[in-house]
């Protein structure tokens, strides 16, 4: 089943808030095997000019993991998750990402199109604070591969 | 002085399974062809492969760890262009480079990475802009 073309420009929502913990940054820091202290450690992060510890540059894809899975699992979407392969990820930082932080995350479809048998999907999740400030945004192109003739 | 063609210190990086498992657990991504070769093989992997995302994670180490502040890289992207193997025993080593690429008015920098394992390209389009180091 291709992917409806007519989901660009369908919002997925925030549904509620993430809250950036310090230790959910120490678990990703640890699993990306990332030894930098201002991941960990308030007072090198506060030397850095942060007011705690900061997130890894690719920490976002936890904060927008629930709002991808909301379009990849849309009934609507038409997307087969089975054959989900990552394409391109891009993040863009408007300020870092801290410890603290309470984020709602809407995600806006693109772009679908159709190549040589497979379907590319491309998302935008924004991230912002409860206050509307923008913190970071990600972009998502997702391949669902076509069936094997 | 950092100018166009500025080379950031290469670095590489080993994956094993296990740091896969420990990937799936913080990311949420527990997709099986991460953990499990038979479902990897199903679906006409040669057997479990790293996350994207881990990979990706590991390449902007070379930015990072160049800048001192992980802060300081303002947008990073990539495009996934072939499978990370990760083999049992052992480990897949990605080896990761960065150059500057452009030196910008406002003072930040745009880094192109490069991410081979065994000599293979597996990311591409890799590119940071980040605030550079002082001095």
């Amino acid at each position: 089943m291709p992917v409806d073309a007519s989901l660009v420009g369908k919002v997925y929502p925030a549904t509620r808030p993430y809250y950036v913990s310090r230790e959910k940054i120490r678990e990703f820091a640890n699993a990306i095997n990332d030894p930098n202290p201002a991941y960990r450690d308030v007072q090198a992060a506060r030397a850095l000019g942060h007011p705690d510890v900061v997130a890894p540059p690719t920490f976002p894809v936890v904060v927008t993991s629930e709002a991808s899975e909301r379009l990849f699992f849309d009934p609507a979407a038409g997307i087969d998750f089975s054959r989900v392969v990552h394409g391109e990820q891009k993040f863009v930082h408007h300020r870092p990402l801290v410890a603290g932080d309470t984020l709602l995350v809407d995600l806006t479809v693109e772009s679908v199109r159709s190549v040589a048998g497979n379907e590319m999907v491309t998302s935008r999740a924004d991230a912002r604070t409860e206050a509307g400030e923008p913190v970071v945004t990600a972009t998502m192109l997702i391949v669902v591969r076509g069936a094997e003739a | 002085m950092i100018e166009v063609g500025t080379a950031l210190p290469a670095q590489q990086f080993p994956i094993t399974r296990a740091d896969l498992v420990r990937y799936a657990g913080a990311s949420g991504d527990f997709n099986p062809i991460h953990w499990n070769d038979r479902v990897a093989r199903e679906v006409g992997l040669p057997g479990v492969i790293a996350h994207g995302m881990y990979t990706m994670a590991t390449a902007v180490r070379v930015v990072t760890d160049w800048a001192g502040d992980p802060g300081a890289v303002v947008e990073y992207g990539v495009r996934f262009t072939r499978p990370v193997p990760v083999p049992d025993p052992g480990s897949a080593v990605v080896e990761v480079t960065g150059s500057v690429r452009t030196v910008r008015d406002d003072g930040l920098v745009e880094v192109d990475l490069t991410a081979t394992v065994g000599g293979q390209t597996v990311l591409a389009k890799a590119r940071a802009v980040v605030r550079p180091p002082a001095g």
